[in-house]
């Protein structure tokens, strides 16, 4: 009985990941073929179909050709999708449908380390798969300028944002009744529509623009577009940007911590 | 048999728990010392398992005062757990694991290594007899090796304290014979156990001292046989009359035992030799349909103090 160490430790952390990452292995090959098989459909029908119309008949967008304008936009959206998976699927599952933050519970862990467990494997996930994007925006040449490498970090960055608040709501949620289904709609769909994506947001009227002004989205795409081909924008908004979305981190991951500490001990 | 320490592992005072208005434990007290095997019974919606979550350091208690292993789990609650082995009445195990996998990673979050893990999981399979089963998935397993599996996982990390919540409920009789001889094994090595059960002879076979509970107060407390001795006769006899006719042989009954119970589908009369009283009444013209001699049980005494049978 000596042989045990009981010690609390502050890594138990880890074993929250490791756990994920144990799941996630058995999905590997979905996993992959999703992450290369979407970007490519989406790459092919709308990046090549619209850029090809957009530079035959302008000079392109923002100074640079359309698929390069669109990529860090498009980076971005696929950051926060992921990030959008990998925090609401597992914090739903471990609360409402398997439970299973209830068994992991007698263990030493505790709440605070269970959402930041989430979390840690949700950074590596949202990493891994918008780099395959990048790796596929690379082969389509969306990525042809010395800074494009880094706009997988500002894409990351604004994936993390949303993940962690949506780590936070879905830690909030009680019962199941499609309120996924209702972010997704009513929320994540008019995000990706009003944030510049396809077009620079001042393209829009005043009254809509707010809607990218407080998507992460928006703050996310400016930013990749500023270190990827150098979209020209004032530092003190550059400023701006960063601290927007770390805000989003801070705010969303007390949230959570907070709400599974509390959860876990009902 | 372990020397009985007198290291008192948890102790309770006024321990309350109120669901919003509800009150779920009440206010009670009680002690378990180490290396004792302490039970708690009681009808359902007695309050047992909200009083087991808390003993784990799982819920927190809304009320009173609670120490385990000499540490409040209002502060410490990670390192208490870091001692205990929990089996919940309800299976939580993690069904897209396979079934060693959720031994493996239950232990890893103890902080186990890998070379403790390994024989320990193989041993664990063991015992809960799921090593065929071993790289299936947790959702292609029966109700009955679910449990066997939960009540191997509450082992995983050699607790000094095993609570298990209902641990035989949905297991074969080989099975709950399997375990009721690994608990004695455990307890031999002085592992305090916490059970509870609907089971009376698992109650009377594994538990040295038992607390029942209703309506989340202590009702009684105190070894099997003292319980007995307390609260019922020595002997009980069973008598049936057809269901619609108990109500009415019962007033007749009336002064052959110490005591009458009249349950709907039979008449208990508590007494001192039960062979005798069957024979009066015998005598004395009474034709019951069956009627049967046996000793008190926790289950007569459980009647007695709630006015419920235990398995309804
Ligand atoms: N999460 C909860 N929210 C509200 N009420 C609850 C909750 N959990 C338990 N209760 C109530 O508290 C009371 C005690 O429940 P508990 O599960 O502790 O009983 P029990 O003695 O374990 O019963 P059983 O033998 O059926 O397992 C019950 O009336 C139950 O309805
Ligand atoms: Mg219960």
């Amino acid at each position: 009985m000596s042989s045990i160490n009981r010690q609390v430790s502050r890594w138990t952390v880890l074993r929250a990941v490791e756990h994920r990452l144990l799941i996630q292995k058995k999905w590997f090959a979905s996993i992959l073929m999703f992450g290369i098989g979407n970007p490519t459909i989406y790459l092919l029908s709308i990046g090549l179909g619209i850029g090809s119309l957009v530079d035959s008949n302008t000079t392109g967008v923002d100074g640079v050709k359309y698929l390069t304008f669109l990529a860090p936009a498009l980076l971005a959206s696929a950051a926060i999708q992921s990030a959008m998976t990998e925090t609401m699927f597992p914090v739903m599952a471990g609360f409402i449908w398997a439970k299973t933050f209830f068994g992991i519970r007698s263990t030493p862990i505790s709440g605070k380390q269970m959402a930041n467990g989430v979390w840690i494997s949700a950074i590596l996930q949202v990493t891994f798969t918008t780099g395959i994007y990048w790796i596929i925006l690379w082969l389509f040449g969306a990525m042809d300028h010395k800074g494009s490498w880094l706009s997988l970090f500002t894409a990351c960055l604004g994936g993390l944002a949303v993940g962690a608040v949506l780590l936070w709501i879905a830690s909030v949620i009680d019962h199941d009744d499609g309120f996924l289904a209702i972010i997704n709609r009513f929320v994540l769909m008019p995000m990706f529509l009003f944030s510049g994506t396809f077009y620079p947001l001042a393209v829009l009227p005043l009254y809509v623009r707010w809607l990218g002004w407080i998507s992460p989205l928006w703050h996310s795409t400016e930013l990749g577009r500023w270190v990827s081909y150098g979209h020209s924008v004032s530092g003190r908004l550059i400023v701006i940007h960063f601290l927007y979305l770390f805000l989003w981190i801070a705010l969303g991951l007390k949230l959570a911590q907070a709400r599974f500490e509390k959860r876990l001990a009902k | 048999m372990p020397t009985r320490s007198t290291e008192v592992v948890i102790a309770a005072h006024n321990l309350k728990k109120v669901y919003g208005d509800f009150v779920a434990v009440d206010s009670i007290d009680f002690k378990v010392r180490k290396g004792e095997s302490f039970g708690l019974l009681g009808p359902n919606g007695a309050g047992k398992s909200t009083t087991m979550r808390m003993m784990s350091a799982t819920m927190e208690r809304s009320e009173g005062e609670l120490m385990i292993l000499g540490l409040d789990p209002k502060q410490d609650s990670p390192q208490i757990r870091a001692h205990l082995g929990v089996v919940p009445q309800q299976d939580n195990l993690d069904g897209e694991l396979t079934v060693a996998e959720n031994l493996y990673i239950y232990g890893r979050y103890f902080g186990l290594s890998r070379a403790y893990l390994k024989p320990k999981v193989e041993e664990l399979l063991d015992f809960a007899q799921l090593q065929e089963k071993r790289n299936e998935k947790v959702e292609a397993l029966s109700g009955g090796m679910k449990r066997r599996l939960t009540i191997a996982r509450g082992l995983i990390n050699q607790p000094e304290i095993l609570m298990l919540d209902e641990p035989t409920t949905g297991l074969d009789p080989q099975a709950r014979h399997i375990l009721w001889d690994r608990l004695f094994r455990l307890k031999e090595e002085g592992v305090t156990l916490i059970l509870t059960t609907h089971y009376m002879d698992e109650a009377e076979q594994l538990c040295d001292r038992i607390i029942v509970m209703d309506n989340g107060r202590i009702m009684a407390e105190g070894s099997p046989a003292a319980l007995i001795a307390e609260y019922s006769s020595k002997e009980v006899l069973e008598l049936r009359f057809g269901s619609n006719k108990n109500a009415e042989s019962a007033k007749k009954l009336a002064g052959y035992g110490d005591r009458l119970e009249i349950l709907p589908d039979r008449i208990l009369i508590y007494c001192t030799d039960a062979e005798l009283v069957l024979e009066k009444i015998n005598h004395d013209g009474m034709k019951p349909l069956t009627s049967l001699v046996r000793r008190s049980s926790l289950e007569d005494v459980f009647l007695r103090l709630t006015g419920r049978t235990l398995v309804d």
